[in-house]
């Protein structure tokens, strides 16, 4: 008798197919995945750290750069926090410019997840249409921020700028064309029998099992779970926003696919929404202890020279007190827990991560199943690096 | 509300001289625990049929230093039946230890992990205790207030052990 024992093999971190810097060493019995161990930590940045050394203003950009595809989201969350923590009320306008720059961006999320996704599993045309989309959101950041990667658009009491003129047009008409464009990539998709075989059955957890592990956003709800904080915990007038969630009912892949498409839809209708209610008025909170105040003033006005330069050196001084401030950014419930001791910069700010515990979750979908189910499984929890190691 | 002064309640009912402090800063309520009763008050929470705190949306450390005790450990709980979230704090010491959740709840393996990590806090009865974000022998815990921003050797060249 031939003697039969595992083998181990390492995946990553330069691999294609593990979206970043994920390291995972499998244990295979022939084909079969005994054991899986994820290795994480490569792009180790130590922003909660550095945090505790910056103003609360400074912070707005290390949010950014954790999961760069979904950098308004991020900005969104934080700034949330702070403003429970001083207990400020942030202007109509600006809390509509924040849904409608948040849900684009899960748009481009999305779509820089189902490209690679498809690509993974073998689709390789999907990659270009979708790219072609993210193009025109990025785009649009670029005009309203400045940035097309980490805009850094969110300010604490409101955002930096205003729509500059002509923007809403080339919204309008992004808004318009989408729909079509979510049909193009389900003809090639959805109904795909090779595309079928590869997701469906595949990388399932049950509903108790994904509560247990702490998932949440699409990956949760792909288990039938309807939970999105937007619906549970809405800020920044969610409630005011007509949407659904979708869920899925087994849990594989495929549901978590088709979850995240029916969403695209919904965050599509919500922008949608967001430019018809538009209201008028400021974009920044008035209050003279967090905001900056406007630029012609700072040029005229000595008074408003002597806050602009406390605010940027010296930032504002919160109460003592721990706020836990969550928002579904698009790979789930990104949450940020600020610990303020009275001083002007956090005594702790922990970041919750929606990647590092759908990521945990990641062996008890894939042991027991074939190898070249695990890159279907990865590319369905949708997770960037940048965000689980911060 | 209600349901959060309904665990609040029960809580005390159940465990008299655990919940050492109630408190709510912009509607969030925090429960300062004994550190003994952790894993039992959890289990409660979890299991009671009225409040299912079912999913750990988060578990942290803050560190406290050079107050003594030196740290908290926060457990964010949330319940999907009542849409309600609750904070539990407990307080630890630098070289003491704490009971593991993850028979609980399989989400703080990773916290937990990660708090080991970064704070050097020893969960008993966890069933993996490694280093997570950091490699395997770093030493030191940098989310500690005493440990430098830059890094404790910023200023010298950093050449690996092989």
């Amino acid at each position: 008798m031939a003697e039969t024992r595992l083998m181990t093999i390492n995946m990553g971190p330069q691999h294609p197919a593990t979206h970043g810097v994920l390291r995972l060493v499998l244990e295979l019995d022939g084909e079969v995945i005994v054991k899986a161990v994820p290795h994480i930590g490569h792009l180790h940045r130590g922003v909660e750290k550095l945090a505790e050394s910056k103003t609360y203003h400074q912070v707005i950009p290390l949010t950014d750069r954790l999961d760069y595809t979904n950098a308004m989201g991020n900005n969104l969350g934080y700034v949330l926090a702070v403003e429970k923590l001083l207990g400020i009320e942030v202007p109509k306008r600006a809390q509509y410019l924040r849904v409608m720059m948040a849900e684009l961006q899960r748009i481009a999320a999305h779509l820089i997840w189902l490209g690679t996704h498809a690509l993974d599993i073998g689709a390789m045309t999907l990659l270009f249409y979708n790219f072609r989309e993210r193009e025109e959101v990025l785009r649009i950041f670029e005009e309203v921020a400045g940035g097309r990667l980490t805009p850094t658009y969110m300010r604490i009491g409101g955002v930096s700028k205003d729509l500059p003129d002509g923007i809403t047009d080339k919204i309008w008409s992004f808004v318009r064309a989408f729909p079509d464009h979510i049909k193009e990539y389900e003809t090639l998709l959805t109904k795909n029998v090779i595309w079928l075989k590869r997701t469906q059955g595949i990388g399932i957890i049950s509903k108790e099992d994904a509560i247990n592990w702490g998932m949440t956003g699409p990956s949760l709800r792909g288990s039938g779970v309807k939970y999105d904080v937007r619906k549970a915990f809405p800020y920044s007038s969610y409630d005011e926003f007509d949407f659904d969630i979708p869920i899925g009912s087994v849990g594989d892949v495929y549901d978590r696919y088709i979850v995240r498409l029916r969403e695209m839809e919904w965050s599509n209708a919500i922008v949608e929404q967001a430019l018809e209610r538009l209201p008028q008025g400021p974009i920044l909170s008035d209050n003279p202890w967090v905001a900056l105040p406007p630029k012609d003033h700072v040029l005229k006005d000595i008074d408003a020279l002597i806050r602009q330069f406390k605010i940027a050196s010296e930032g504002f001084q919160p109460p003592k007190g721990e706020v836990y401030v969550s928002v579904e950014a698009s790979k789930g419930e990104l949450g940020y827990y600020l610990v303020s001791d009275g001083s002007n910069r956090p005594m702790r700010m922990r970041i919750r991560p929606p990647s590092f515990l759908n990521l945990s979750a990641l062996p008890k979908m894939i042991e027991g199943s074939l190898i070249a189910d695990v890159i279907s499984a990865i590319g369905s929890i949708d997770i960037v690096l940048g965000e689980i190691d911060r | 509300m209600a349901e959060i002064n309904l665990a609040v309640k029960k809580l005390e009912e159940k465990f008299p001289n655990s919940v050492l402090e109630v408190k709510t800063f912009r509607g969030e309520t925090t429960l300062n625990v004994s550190k003994e009763k952790v894993v039992e008050i959890c289990k409660f929470l979890y299991s009671d049929p009225d409040l299912q705190f079912q999913m750990l949306t988060d578990l942290c450390a803050v560190d406290f230093f050079p107050e003594r005790p030196r740290f908290e450990v926060v457990y964010l709980l949330y319940s999907m039946k009542n849409n309600e979230r609750l904070r539990l704090k407990t307080r630890v010491e630098e070289n003491e230890s704490i009971l593991s959740v993850e028979s609980i709840w399989k989400a703080a393996n990773w916290l937990e992990r990660e708090v080991y990590d970064l704070f050097g806090i020893h969960f008993v009865n966890h069933p993996d205790l490694r280093r997570i974000l950091l490699w395997d022998g770093f030493h030191g815990h940098p989310l500690r207030k005493d440990y430098p921003v830059e890094g404790p050797d910023f200023d010298k060249p950093f050449v690996p052990e092989v």
